[in-house]
């Protein structure tokens, strides 16, 4: 099962950001992780909250490109080590990675959470699935953080 | 400093009527038996070639306009068959569809003739050696100012525009006297050879051409106190041939129109009446001797005023002011014509929505182009990429379609102000 992440296009000027953030404290939405992805010329934020559906809704109503987006999100033992035994799976199942984010959890504070985008993300789960790895769900995410 | 052809541009204003007069009456005779466009407009508004008797009949023919030269494209215009034309060369249309103007081996002389009489007024002899920084291929820039340098007889060096550090060199090791070019690029070649340590008076060069773009007097002093030189200003079209309609002499107060050649009207550009002598207009054109693109009443879209009244060069042709504008859209960016509509295009095509603006400025002396476009949710993906493969794939599709390379920002949705009534679509920051 792969989450949704939502993916916000940001254009390059100073509080483009922070007026992103301002809508989604507006409608108390926790953003769980985040990660940047930058060009010369503009960016695309890419998150991971706890009601991924109000989020895309309250940023489109205020004139935001946002679209929500099937990743991949793996729980690693946050020990040395974790991530490459993980990505042994990825690299022996031929599934690429097209960017990758991590968060942590005070619930779990031994562990690490891995978000992945793929290409094909359901044929990369069944992959991944073969190889013993446990891909989490919506509800597993909220259980983490909540 | 001497003329080309004394006799014509020195001509008392009887003889310059005279002369006009009489290619007048041939050349509407011409299009009237040859251009069966233009005779049809004719036949619309009731005009024969028997009404035409002298210039001040001129107002009874119809007008052309860039519109005509894309309905007719590319040989609905011409006066000539094919078998007689040389040479062609190409502007942008309004849509995308370019101009083709095509030349006979007559209209090539008279178009040399008169690059080589704005070259004489800049002083230019057979001693000088004249280095062409215009583009050379569709663009008229090069080929016409290398065909007037060829006829005064100086040496040519046909560089053609970019590659500034061999433009240096040539300009030094060849002692260049004369250098041609847009007077962006002018500006430019000063900045560098500045950067490398050179004052003005270790560059050979003592005069330039510099046309084809809008330039600011402050720039002309730049230019000149940086090249150590003489700058000149230059004026045309490529439906009337190219540089050289008309030209600046000593004086530098307005360019010489060549009348002998060309008939200057100045309309009101919503009216179209004529205006009287010194009004500001938009300036109207008659080629009264070219064969094989023969445009009768050309409205250019410049608007300017012309100045009578003796000229201490000694010259009698009329004289024009710089334009001060445009009475269509189109800009003119890096000496290329760019009209809002090309970019739209481009846009349409691409998948984006007619909700663009474009920013035309100039830094470090070159004009710069940045269309704005809003970002869709249909072009917009999580992978930075692709998007900027889309992006990519825009700014591709505006330099194939203009010619000039082009920017393209990405902007959030609705950050283009919507306006009431018509868009404002061209932002330019240019000081002119």
């Amino acid at each position: 099962m792969s989450i949704k992440q939502i993916s916000v296009f940001l254009e390059n000027k100073p509080g483009r950001l922070k007026a992103m953030t301002g809508f989604l404290a507006e409608k108390k939405i926790d953003i769980r992780a985040i990660s940047l992805a930058e060009t010369k010329d503009f960016g695309i934020a890419r998150l991971i909250v706890d009601d991924a559906f109000s989020a895309v809704n309250t940023l489109k109503e205020n004139d935001f490109i946002a679209s929500l987006t099937s990743v991949l999100a793996i729980e690693i033992p946050d020990e040395a080590g974790g991530l490459d035994k993980l990505l042994t799976a990825f690299a022996d199942t031929g599934v690429n990675i097209e960017y990758m984010y991590a968060f942590t959890s005070n619930k779990k504070a031994d562990h690490a959470y891995m978000i992945f985008r793929v290409a094909d993300t359901k044929a990369a789960e069944a992959k991944l699935i073969g190889k013993g790895i446990k891909i989490l769900d919506q509800e597993d995410i909220a259980a983490i953080i909540e | 400093m001497g003329y080309f052809q004394p006799e014509i541009e020195c001509a008392s204003r009887e003889e310059i009527k005279r002369i006009q007069s009489e290619k007048l009456v041939k050349q509407v005779k011409h299009v009237w038996e040859n251009v069966p466009y233009y005779r049809k407009k004719m036949e619309e508004k009731g005009v024969t070639p028997e009404d035409i008797k002298s210039v001040d009949d001129l107002h009874k023919l119809p007008f052309l306009s860039k519109d005509d030269l894309r309905d007719a494209y590319p040989y609905g215009l011409l006066g000539k068959p094919l078998k007689e034309c040389v040479e062609m060369h190409s502007t942008s249309g309004t849509t995308g569809k370019r101009v083709v103007a095509l030349y006979t081996k007559h209209d090539l002389d008279l178009w040399h003739e008169c690059c080589a009489r704005a070259l004489v007024a800049a002083g230019a002899t057979p001693d000088d050696v004249v280095q062409v920084a215009y583009g050379y291929g569709l663009f008229t820039g090069g080929a016409g100012l290398d065909g007037g340098s060829h006829k005064v007889g100086c040496m040519t060096v046909p560089a053609s525009s970019g590659n500034t550090d061999r433009q240096i060199m040539f300009i030094n090791d060849l002692n260049a006297t004369i250098l041609c070019c847009t007077p962006s690029y002018a500006a430019y070649l000063g900045e560098r050879f500045k950067e490398l340590g050179y004052g003005p008076d270790d560059i050979p060069l003592k005069a330039g051409i510099f046309g084809a773009e809008a330039w600011s007097e402050e720039m002309r002093r730049d230019i000149e106190k940086n090249l150590g030189l003489k700058a000149y200003d230059i004026y045309g079209l490529t439906e009337l041939s190219g540089p050289g309609v008309s030209f600046e002499c000593s004086e530098q107060s307005g360019m010489h129109i060549n009348e002998d050649h060309f008939i200057a009207e100045i309309v009101d550009p919503k009216t179209l009446e004529p205006l009287p002598e010194g009004e500001q207009g938009e300036l109207v054109f008659t080629a009264v001797d070219k064969e094989a693109f023969p445009m009768v009443r050309y409205r250019t879209k410049d608007i300017c005023k012309l100045i009578r009244g003796k000229c201490s060069c000694g010259r009698t042709f009329i004289k024009m002011a710089k334009p001060m504008g445009r009475s269509d859209d189109m800009l003119i960016i890096r000496g290329v014509n760019v009209f809002p509509s090309q970019i739209e295009t481009v846009l349409l095509n691409n998948g984006y929505a007619a909700n663009y603006q474009i920013v035309v400025d100039r830094v470090n002396n070159t004009d710069t182009l940045d269309v704005q476009v809003e970002m869709t949710p249909e072009m917009f993906t999580d992978n930075v990429g692709e998007v900027e493969e889309r992006q990519k794939k825009i700014s591709d599709g505006l330099q194939s379609m203009l010619g000039i390379k082009a920017k393209v920002s990405l902007l959030a949705p609705k950050s283009i102000a919507r306006s009431e009534g018509k868009a404002v679509r061209v932002i330019d920051k240019r000081k002119i």
